[in-house]
């Protein structure tokens, strides 16, 4: 077990330090989270600046035109941008973390050519259309219907859940091509690259709790898409999407997993200043150890992460440690969530109120956590995958 | 960086671990319960295994191992649940020659503000060679000769019997403020690592009977609520683990990060998951997890007691919040 980094390791960090310092000044200011077009071009921007400095695709392989950097560089990459506060990958996140992988993986070089380019250099913007109302954490029961005329696909049926789908170019799309119901569900599903200029698309955006857009719902309706943009065999579509969490390498949380850290940090400051009971909130012991207890649950979550990294750089796949880090990650931040509104009690009352010079404000936050036992599979989901497929428990 | 277990940590690990189920296989083990929770035969095993001395330097007998190394070892004897001072034996391995040999045991007992005017509960003292001190500012060995101690007639831990001292006669200095600093340094990171053992330990017998028993005509794995409390189980386990390593590894690689900072949370969610193991691991036994016959108590009884040396949740919650 070694800690220290590697001399090319802290080479590579003091280039990327040193690029961030004359970069990140030529960032314009964050955009109010309601303009999504403004939202689609500060992320598309920083994603393009990121191109031209040769950072995009830090972890796609070099062929592809990645950086082609190993998991320790990936993690050095997302500590430093996130120390310095620079844009989070947010709208390039499906197609750089699971559409261009999956292309590069099982797409043909014609599809290739055709996305990875763009999507590295901001230019394609991705989402997942995965999602139904039947078919949620039971992905594979999914009925959004694909029949084949000729050289196309004609689709219809809903998705729902569609993040970033209103400003997309392209959705990843999991359809029916087989409808037999003697088959099993998996073998009759297809991945399409569907451009989301398409004929037949209706988007109806879904209001979070938080009040945004981040979502929407898809209808479909006999939406042509070619034939040529399918991605793999056709009924393969199972197998395709799971190459492509197995490109997962113990690294999607680390942003936010050092903003949290600081976000204790913060609370702990706040902690100082606010009154109880005639002292400040931090003579409190009780809220005190509390504090206590969820940063060291931060500190296990970052050396987990390490740990995960270290196993993905070994073995090439991801190990059982990302769903056991989802899992205590999101009881975590839940916690955190909730000492902060303990602390701010009334000041809390208000979403963006409470002057914290945090990227992200507590109350937000806290709102936000719900969604970290829902998306990209539940608790309960993630439970059963440990119990069945890491433990060896039997199958109810 | 690479975070995973080095060829030679692997085949220590795994040394560690046949010896402990070849010789300290659970019915040897409730054996000593006879012997005041400690075989002087096999402790001595263990001695000559290099155990107490692997982090003594060469010129000391010792293996010149790191805290990581010595973690990966003490996370064995606690899944095997051995029995013993040995934590206390391993800090003193340094100083007296014949502990580091498994020759003689040295229990440890805390000298600290809160209880000094004692009295102090000694654990093996019938075992014991020597009682070591560890005081805020010094630590020092007492002959367990010296001490008169009044047994418990029923320790929390039958493998654990603890005796009130009610005084403890001057010592032998063997250390000034550094060496307790250290010792209360490693001994949290060592101590964390048996108890991510015992949670370990208990992870195993859980799932196992999970698997085996069955009701309703299915094994009760079946059922999700406890198959959820495996999972959550297994979650108490990886997360502790990801922390008592890095507290070794940032003990022995000082830039890689705050190695007291880290000892505090890894003492801290240790614990944790001893105590949430061993009780998902009694719940999902049902009526046998209420017996004595099933190893589950012993597991989660140590890790209680584990809980009151080298500070609890409380300290170390508020060590970890003072860093921030
Ligand atoms: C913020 C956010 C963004 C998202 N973005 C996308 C996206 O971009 N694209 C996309 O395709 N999807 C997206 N999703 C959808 C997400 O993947 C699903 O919400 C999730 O898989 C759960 O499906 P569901 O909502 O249908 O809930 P359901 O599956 O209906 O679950 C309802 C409840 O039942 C429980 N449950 C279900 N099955 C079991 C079981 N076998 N055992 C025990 N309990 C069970 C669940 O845990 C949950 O508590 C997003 C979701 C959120 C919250």
């Amino acid at each position: 077990m070694d800690l220290r980094y590697t001399d090319a390791q802290l080479a590579f960090r003091d280039e990327l330090r040193d690029w961030l310092a004359t970069a990140l000044p030529e960032v314009a200011p964050e955009p109010d989270r309601h303009d999504w077009d403004a939202r689609r071009r500060w992320d598309t921007d920083w994603q393009a600046m990121l191109a031209d400095a040769g950072y995009a695709g830090i972890d796609w392989p070099t062929e592809f035109g990645g950086r082609g950097a190993s998991p320790a560089e990936h993690l050095i990459f997302l500590e430093e941008t996130e120390r310095l506060r620079a844009p989070y990958v947010g709208v390039n996140f499906v197609g750089l973390g699971h559409a261009g992988p999956t292309i590069i993986a099982e797409g043909t070089e014609a599809q290739q050519a055709d996305h990875l380019p763009k999507i590295l250099r901001g230019e394609e913007v991705w989402c997942q259309g995965f999602s139904e109302p039947g078919a949620g954490s039971d992905l594979a029961s999914l009925q959004c219907r694909a029949v084949r005329d000729g050289d196309e696909y004609v689709i219809s049926g809903q998705k729902i859940w569609t993040s970033f789908a209103h400003i997309a170019d392209y959705c990843e799309l999991l359809v029916r091509t087989d409808p037999d119901p003697e088959i099993r569900k998996h073998k009759g599903i297809s991945w399409l690259m569907m451009s989301m200029d398409s004929p037949g698309i209706d988007i109806r955006p879904l209001d979070t709790v938080l009040g945004s857009s981040e979502f929407a719902e898809m209808f479909l309706d006999e939406v042509r898409v070619p034939v040529s943009n399918r991605v793999g065999d056709e009924n393969d579509g199972w197998r395709v999407t799971m190459v492509t969490l197995s490109f997962e390498r113990g690294t999607a949380f680390v942003s936010e997993l050092l903003g949290s850290m600081k976000l204790v940090e913060e609370a702990a400051d706040l902690a100082r200043q606010v009154t109880r009971n005639s002292a400040t909130a931090w003579d409190d012991v009780g809220l005190r150890r509390e504090i206590g207890q969820i940063a060291a649950e931060l500190d296990a979550l970052w050396a987990l992460t390490k740990r995960n990294v270290s196993q993905a750089a070994r073995t090439g796949i991801p190990g059982p440690g990302g769903n056991v880090f989802k899992l205590r990650y999101a009881e975590t931040r839940r916690h955190l969530g909730d000492v902060s509104a303990r602390l701010l009690a009334r000041a809390g009352l208000g979403i963006g109120e409470t002057g914290s010079h945090s990227r992200n404000d507590p109350i937000e936050e806290r709102i936000y956590a719900l969604s970290l036992k829902i998306a990209a599979g539940t608790t309960q989901v993630n439970k059963n995958i440990i119990g069945e497929r890491v433990l060896g428990l039997p199958k109810g | 960086m690479d975070f995973e277990l080095s060829d030679d940590q692997a085949a220590l690990a795994e040394g560690i671990r046949n010896l402990c189920q070849g010789r300290f296989d659970i019915e040897t083990i409730r054996g000593f319960a006879e012997s005041g929770g400690v075989d002087p035969g096999r402790w001595k095993e263990l001695g000559d295994t290099g155990v107490f001395g692997l982090m003594a330097t060469e010129a000391d007998g010792g293996l010149g191992m790191g805290l990581a190394d010595a973690v990966l070892v003490f996370e064995e004897l606690g899944r095997a649940a051995v029995p013993g001072p040995l934590v206390g034996t391993f800090l003193a391995a340094s100083a007296v020659p014949a502990a580091l040999a498994g020759d003689h045991v040295v229990s440890l007992v805390e000298h600290t503000a809160d209880n000094a005017a004692g009295p102090w509960m000694v654990e093996h003292l019938d075992a014991a060679a020597s009682v070591a001190v560890l005081g805020a500012e010094s630590v020092s060995l007492i002959p367990a000769a010296d001490l008169a101690g009044e047994a418990l007639p029923h320790p929390l831990d039958v493998l654990t019997p603890v005796s009130r001292v009610q005084s403890l006669a001057d010592g032998q200095e063997i250390g000034g403020p550094e060496v307790a600093a250290d010792w209360r340094h490693r001994g949290s990171v060592l101590t964390a690592a048996l108890q991510l053992g015992l949670a370990e330990a208990s992870l195993e017998l859980g799932v196992a009977y999970a698997k085996e028993r069955e009701q309703f005509n299915k094994p009760i794995g079946t059922f999700q609520a406890i198959k959820h409390l495996c999972a959550d189980m297994l979650t108490h386990v990886e997360v502790a683990r990801a922390a008592v390593y890095a507290a070794g590894v940032h003990f022995d690689q000082p830039d890689t990060g705050d190695a007291v900072r880290a000892a505090s949370v890894a003492k801290l969610l240790a614990g944790q998951a001893g105590d949430f193991c061993g009780k998902a691991c009694t719940q999902i036994h049902g009526g046998m997890g209420y017996t004595w016959e099933v190893d589950v108590h012993l597991f989660l009884k140590r890790s209680w007691v584990l809980d009151t040396v080298f500070g609890d949740a409380d300290d170390h919650t508020e060590a970890v919040a003072a860093f921030l």
